[in-house]
């Protein structure tokens, strides 16, 4: 049976710390009215991080609950990602007055991605809602992915120049590609033994970036596209 | 087959958005003016910093007490840094162009690691100066 050592409570505390940091830096630069689902995903995020910890200590980290509450509350937090998507394409395409589009957009990828991932599980051998939790949250990233990748294709071709809204996006990028390709890694490679401590790190890159970019990037700080896509020109 | 595929598109996704991301980070330190004081101490006189200083930067930068928040930013430049060493080792030898744009690159790196340098000195100067009014 697999124990939790000390540097897993450290990481998943860790974890709590930079999601509440980051919490703070928004509220402190009163932007929580403007990205509000950031806040809503941090929220939920603190929450999930608090029940994995409660059924860890009740139920142990090998068991079936956890497991389940694991992948179940991921597919949960990858949906509240989803939301701060939705916010960033509303940002960059405020002018054009799209949102009702995007958001419309979103939603039907959302609910065509289960769907996917359903008719896969559905489609193999063993039926186990385990495989569908986890093919759904591979599918998720992916798709989360795309809709980041497509986004900042839009805002090179649109000469978006706000600085924050940039690094935002390609922070969630950075971290939506990690875990859509770790996600794939462990379909692979299920029983290697460092995912254990590789999700709780890479988790820590998105609260850690935004509460960089929400501290050191003022609203009106602007930046030349071009800049970002060859910095020494 | 599907978890190979999205392994490999998630991974090049992943070095786009990496690279992307620490050019905004360069881009934005190159609108910051380093401050006198930073170039003195951080030994930099010309407007530009040359790729090789990186290294020495980031020793000078992890004896300055940070202001905290940039740890993570300057590790992701020390990555971004790293392989772009790895990037000149594998393909440098093909073109000269390569090379240079390399150097460039790697001289963007230096003058974030300056710019991060001189937050710091200019963040510790403050608290110096606070700790010096209370004592008064």
């Amino acid at each position: 049976m697999i124990a939790l050592g000390p540097v897993d409570y450290l990481l998943m505390l860790a974890d709590v710390l930079v999601e509440v940091c980051c919490l703070v830096f928004l509220l402190k630069r009163r932007a929580f009215s403007q990205y509000f689902t950031l806040m809503l995903y941090f929220c939920a995020s603190i929450a999930i991080e608090i029940g994995r910890f409660s059924i860890i200590k009740t139920a142990g980290f090998t068991s079936n609950a956890y497991l389940y509450f694991y992948f179940y509350s991921d597919a949960v937090l990858t949906i509240c990602l989803y939301f701060v998507l939705m916010t960033f394409y509303a940002h960059v395409f405020s002018e054009m007055g799209v949102s009702k589009f995007v958001r419309g957009g979103a939603m039907l990828l959302l609910a065509g991605t289960a769907g996917i991932s359903y008719h896969m599980v559905a489609a193999s051998t063993d039926r186990l809602v385990t495989h569908f939790v986890v093919e759904l949250g591979q599918n998720l990233y992916f798709v989360g992915v795309l809709l980041t990748y497509l986004l900042w294709g839009a805002m090179v071709k649109m000469r978006e120049n706000r600085t924050r809204l940039m690094q935002l996006v390609l922070s969630t990028g950075v971290i939506l590609s990690a875990f859509a390709g770790s996600y794939a890694l462990g379909n692979l490679y299920p029983s290697f033994a460092l995912w254990r401590y590789f999700f709780p790190l890479i988790n820590m890159w998105l609260p850690v970036s935004w509460a960089y970019t929400f501290w050191k990037v003022p609203e009106d700080a602007r930046m030349v596209t071009a800049r970002v896509l060859a910095p020494n020109r | 087959m599907i978890a190979i595929l999205i392994f490999g598109v998630s991974g090049l996704t992943l070095l786009q958005f990496f690279v992307s991301y620490c050019h905004s980070l360069i881009a934005e330190s190159r609108g910051y003016k380093l401050s006198e004081q930073g170039r003195e101490i951080s030994g930099i006189t010309a407007n530009s910093v040359r790729g090789d200083e990186f290294r020495r930067l980031l020793q000078l930068i992890a004896i300055c007490p940070e202001p905290g928040g940039d740890h993570n930013q300057v590790r992701a430049v020390s990555i971004y840094f790293g392989l772009l060493g790895l990037f000149r080792i594998l393909f440098g030898w093909i073109q000269p162009a390569v090379v240079r744009w390399i150097e460039s690159e790697r001289g963007g790196c230096a003058y974030l690691a300056a710019v991060m340098l001189d937050r710091r000195i200019a963040y510790n100067r403050v608290l110096m100066a606070r700790q010096m009014s209370t004592q008064l």
